[in-house]
């Protein structure tokens, strides 16, 4: 295992390599002048060349890489051309709080996708198993900045709901702290679609255990239904969905740039954008490095958490 | 011998495999009931995207600020924004938009990533270590992210939309194709064709791309769907189609200003997004379960 682990961490490193160099060449594939696009195109000659040298890209490309790589090891991901601080500390201030929406939303989705996909499963080819797959697959076309918008207008301003509950239901402007209440909507928001690939996952795995010949050696046996749905087929069913887990985090991560846009969290998303209008490329590179990264680990995690729940496979 | 069999020889009907398989494969799609509604879906929102605008009496911008931000009826059936713009006529205009953002940025990943696909799955070694580590290097740029930096680099246009969308489904295709392309070259009739002196050209071209047309056609399917959603997100975010353009994501974004007013002005547009991936989506499974019934068991 220990083996693995390591051998895993080794293959890591050149997706990252590559991460960096995509990355970096954000910069230099801007067409035309990179620094004068910061700078505006009515801004003097004198305040352009300031940029280009404080972005270093007078130095050859070799050199502006290897430096650029040396800062993001040692945690120094530049300046913000626009405020002018360090774009770790930008990052820094709101990396939890996108960590944190995609966490609840990832535990949403597998709470609400596991529970939809056995019920589906155990009755399947029925009315509740038809009903539960047309609603994932709703789920699974609805653009997440559609259902936030619409969440909002039914929950948060329309009357739906009980007026003593609604404070609970307004976002704050700057993430939020200290009250869990103020994620449910975004959260929905961003957990419905993993919901929907989840729940499709766990009904198309638990079908094909429940198939198997030692489901129907333990139902023969006389094993209570429930124990043979949630101890015997449950478990193995349950391998592949851990891939889809990952990976589905990873696409919430990604989703958290719309979904921060539509509730004006201030998260690494919602400050990607900005920076994106603002043309601010440092914070740019910043924030995408950072979320692909975390998107790497996690995938690292799940490949490693994998292989310890099923070791009968060999991920060479 | 007999002499029957002499004097009457049976003539042995001639029949392509490949055609009897497709014809198996229809049979299938057409018992899939879902399959065929999403297909029909599709047929009818090609056939409105084409036709639909030349039955409209207005034009999508045409304003009518006497009833902005009017509620759906008789008269605007989904509303009217808030420069008094039909939002119905202008869905039907957008149509074509977003079929064409969701084919063209499919029909880029598809030239870039299907040849890269083969090309890895059927030279191996070092070429096909090469190009996966590039696709997981774009891989590792999770959702709508890679897309996203595609544009900041390249600017906010319908056009960049369609190329970052593209880019972002080469890495899809390419891995697909390398899997299918790595079970099927491992054939023995592969083998055949080589020792009948046939190039590499020629084995890839004519007996191998065929054969792992299925999995191309499933994964362009319902890319098709990811690409819509993708190149929606990306106009809402205002980094797509711009104003007036009547883009159903840029109207959903107009539409976010009057949320709190007007929710019909945010609704339309985002459910017929809903409709057009959800058709793409169930066509797709449809398709799946058609040419590999197994997966479906």
């Amino acid at each position: 295992m220990t083996k693995f682990i390591i051998r895993r961490l080794l293959q890591t490193i050149p997706v990252l390599l590559g991460v960096t160099i995509l990355v970096f060449s954000l910069m230099h594939l801007i067409p035309g002048d990179p620094a004068q696009i910061i700078a505006g195109e009515a801004a003097p000659e004198r305040q352009v060349e300031q940029i280009r040298e404080r972005l270093g890209l007078n130095d050859p490309l070799h050199v502006q890489y290897g430096t650029f790589l040396g800062n993001v090891v040692t945690g120094d991901l530049g300046t913000s051309v626009r405020s002018s601080r360090p774009v770790a500390d930008e990052i820094g201030a709101r990396f939890w709080v996108t960590v944190e929406l995609a966490v609840y939303s990832t535990i949403l989705s597998v709470f609400m996708g596991l529970i939809a996909g056995i019920v589906s499963a155990v009755r399947h080819y029925t009315l509740t198993d038809v009903a539960i797959m047309v609603v994932a697959l709703f789920g699974l076309s609805m653009p997440n900045f559609w259902l936030g918008l619409m969440l909002i207008q039914w929950f948060a301003i329309g009357n739906w709901i009980p007026e003593s509950l609604q404070p609970f239901l307004q976002m704050r402007a700057s993430g939020w702290g200290d009250d869990w209440r103020q994620v449910i909507l975004p959260v929905i928001t961003l957990g419905t679609a993993g919901a929907a690939i989840i729940a499709r996952m766990t009904r198309s795995s638990m079908l094909e255990v429940i198939s198997q010949d030692y489901i129907r050696t333990a139902r023969a046996k006389g094993v209570k239904e429930r124990v043979v749905v949630y101890q015997h087929a449950l478990k193995n069913a349950l391998i592949p969905v851990v891939t889809v887990v990952g990976l589905e985090f990873g696409a919430l991560l990604g989703g958290t740039v719309l979904t921060e846009t539509i509730f004006a969290i201030n998260g690494m998303g919602r400050l990607t954008i900005d920076a994106i209008r603002q043309r601010d490329f440092p914070v740019v590179q910043g924030t995408v490095l950072v979320i692909s990264v975390l998107f790497v680990m996690v995938n690292l995690l799940v490949d490693i958490s994998y292989r310890f729940l099923n070791k009968r496979i060999d991920l060479n | 011998m007999s002499e029957n069999t002499v004097n009457h020889p049976v003539t042995a009907k001639k029949v392509n495999p490949r055609i009897e398989n497709y014809k198996m494969i229809w049979k299938r799609l057409k018992k899939n009931k879902a399959a065929l509604v999403g297909g029909y879906l599709i047929v009818f929102f090609i056939v409105v995207a084409i036709f639909g605008p030349m039955f409209l009496s207005k034009s999508p911008n045409e304003t009518d600020i006497a009833n902005k931000l009017a509620g759906p009826s008789a008269e605007f059936w989904f509303g009217t924004d808030n420069f008094g713009r039909d939002i119905f006529v202008r869905i039907i205009h957008g149509m074509s938009i977003t079929l064409y953002v969701g084919f063209t940025s499919v029909v880029i990943g598809l030239v870039v990533g299907v040849p890269l696909g083969i090309i890895s799955g059927y030279y191996g070694g070092r070429i096909d270590n090469l190009i996966m580590r590039v696709m997981d290097v774009l891989l590792a740029f999770p959702g709508i992210l890679l897309a996203l930096a595609i544009v900041s680099v390249l600017g906010g246009s319908l056009q960049n939309v369609i190329i970052a969308v593209g880019i972002f489904s080469i890495p899809a295709f390419a891995r697909i194709v390398r899997g299918s392309t790595l079970s099927v070259k491992k054939l023995e009739y592969i083998d055949a064709v080589r020792a009948l002196g046939a190039t590499d050209f020629r084995i890839i071209f004519r007996h191998i791309l065929p054969n792992v047309m299925s999995p191309i056609i499933v994964q362009a399917t319902l890319r098709i769907a990811t690409a819509v959603l993708t190149a929606a997100g990306l106009s809402f975010l205002g980094l797509g189609a711009q104003p007036p353009m009547p883009e159903w994501g840029a109207m959903l974004s107009e539409g976010r200003a009057y949320i709190y007013d007007a929710w019909h002005v945010a609704f339309f547009p985002g459910m017929m997004i809903v409709f057009v991936v959800l058709a793409f989506n169930i066509f797709g499974d449809g398709i799946r379960d058609a040419l590999d019934p197994k997966m479906k068991q």
